[in-house]
């Protein structure tokens, strides 16, 4: 099989299974297994998404707001602590354990703390995002520093490289796919750690939105609302791709494997 | 005066001899190869005349200048190429410049000069992946020449590339080095690579590692075409097995 058609496979694959709960879905609607009230049938759900777009979009752009600062926040801190303990190996020895225990804490029971800490606004919303998305981002920049090749860092040495050199010109480049696969889950997290926060409190955002339809039993909105924020996922994670290719052209050629003898 | 010379180094570790008492000298524009089977101590030897490990007895002079423990005045090249998959060409060969504090596009006018010479016109920009294997050497060859003083350790730099493409590299390199004057100190197992390349071969045995022999290759670099089907070289190659065997 060439590469093509190997390609137009895999995103046949996906785009049928996807086609497939779709139909699923609406069969069980249809056939009145589960009530339409619980499960609004696939058009029920279209159609909500229709009618409440302009509203959907504007509680959308305040929990992508919210997500694109925790996202940064997280990915500067993340980017600082990676290399700190790199660094210095006492602070990864001593940070580490922390670090994973923080991620054993489940969102959901941060969250009302945060909201009583900070408030109704953006904040607390903002710093559930940075708890979420920060871990990815810190282990897979770890992780890379840890796998540049010894043999490259001995070059540099030969060469009588700095510390800082070695890092600029071979540990920082061998780390960037790790960051990128960090990053890309840390995308997905953005969005839902915010609409999660909004649940709690709030004025604006689609989790905000979302708990007042729940409150209506309007579930064709709620579903509507689920399907935004995936659809947002999404293409948050097809935009760092996007990037990861940009800052990696390279990567390119060793797909494609181009040289020859 | 020699160029490169380096007096009874012995190396240990964790109390394990792994190297003793190596002596060995390379003049101006020479080709000598260390020679030696696997374990023989001939990458310790190397890392300790490139500055990056320290020998517990002996000293390393460059032009007389004592660079015992120095890393950073006699370029290294090891078994792999090493090329920087995220930097383009200019920029791998050109890095052991920049790191010396050289402003990139210096370094890069100082590096165009030998792309040609080096078989690498027209791949300035080109990625590390889209170069083929014996290419790849070249580049690594040209970012080891340029960060050197006129000296390269080569650590079996051709020992990856096929059969034909390893014989393409040797004539080449013999030419390269005859046009720049280029002194080598070349660590390598195969036999017929160290009479092809070499003035003098060093033949590293024992354990430790030790230099109780040292060969001159009985031709001219000048002559080596067809040298691995004449007799000389048949000879001498016979010499250094028994050697070895022994």
């Amino acid at each position: 099989m060439n590469r093509r058609s190997e390609s137009i496979r895999n995103k046949l694959l996906p785009a049928g299974a996807l086609c497939l709960l779709v139909l699923v879905w609406w069969g069980l609607a249809a056939s009145g297994v589960i009530p339409n009230y619980m499960l609004p049938s696939p058009a029920d759900v279209f159609g909500a998404f229709i009618r409440d777009f302009p509203v959907l979009l504007s509680h959308a752009g305040v929990s992508l707001t919210e997500a694109a600062y925790g996202l940064g926040i997280g990915t500067l801190l993340a980017f600082a602590l990676a290399c700190a303990m790199d660094r210095f190996a006492l602070l990864e020895k001593a940070g580490l354990p922390l670090l994973v225990i923080t991620q054993t804490i489940p969102t959901v029971a941060i969250a009302p703390l945060l909201v009583l800490w900070m408030g109704f606004g953006m904040e607390p919303k903002i710093t559930l995002v940075v708890i979420t998305t920060f871990f990815p981002i810190a282990i897979g920049l770890l992780d890379g520093f840890k796998r540049a090749d010894p043999d490259a860092v001995a070059l540099l040495k030969s060469m009588n490289a700095t510390r800082g050199q070695i890092f600029r010109h071979v540990k920082l480049p061998a780390a960037l796919p790790h960051f990128f696969s960090g990053l890309r889950v840390s995308a997905s997290y953005a969005v839902v750690g915010a609409v999660i926060a909004e649940w709690l409190g709030g004025f604006e955002g689609l989790g905000v939105y979302m708990t007042r339809v729940r409150k209506a039993y309007a579930f064709d909105k709620m579903f509507a609302v689920i399907i935004l924020v995936v659809i947002v996922s999404l293409l948050l994670m097809k935009l760092v791709s996007i990037i990861r290719n940009a800052a990696m052209p390279w990567l390119r050629y060793r797909q494609e494997g181009t040289g020859s003898n | 005066m020699e160029l490169l010379e380096t007096s009874g180094i012995s190396k240990s570790y964790d109390s394990r001899e792994v190297i003793r008492d190596i002596s060995v000298r390379l003049a101006e524009g020479e080709i000598v190869s260390l020679l030696g089977l696997s374990g023989s101590g001939k990458t310790t030897l190397l890392n300790i005349i490139s500055g990056l490990v320290r020998p517990d007895a002996g000293k390393v002079f460059l032009s007389g200048t004592d660079i015992t423990g120095r890393p950073g005045q006699v370029s290294y090249m090891l078994q792999k190429d090493l090329l920087l998959e995220h930097k383009r060409v200019m920029d791998n060969v050109t890095l052991p410049l920049v790191i010396r504090g050289m402003k990139k596009e210096e370094a890069a006018k100082q590096a165009n000069v030998y792309f040609e010479q080096f078989g690498l016109a027209g791949t300035e920009k080109m990625y590390p992946a889209q170069l083929s294997g014996g290419m790849r050497q070249r580049a690594a060859l040209l970012r080891t020449y340029l960060a050197s003083h006129g000296v390269v350790l080569l650590d079996e730099p051709f020992s990856a590339l096929d059969m034909i493409t390893k014989g393409q590299m040797h004539r080449w390199y013999l030419e390269v080095a005859r046009k720049i004057g280029l002194s080598t100190l070349l660590i390598t197992h195969d036999v017929d690579e160290a009479i092809m390349l070499s003035d003098r071969i060093y033949l590293l045995t024992g354990t430790p590692g030790e230099i109780r022999h040292e060969i001159r290759v009985p031709a001219n670099r000048d002559d080596r075409k067809d040298f691995d089907l004449k007799p000389e070289f048949l000879k001498c190659k016979q010499e250094i097995r028994e050697i070895l065997r022994a």
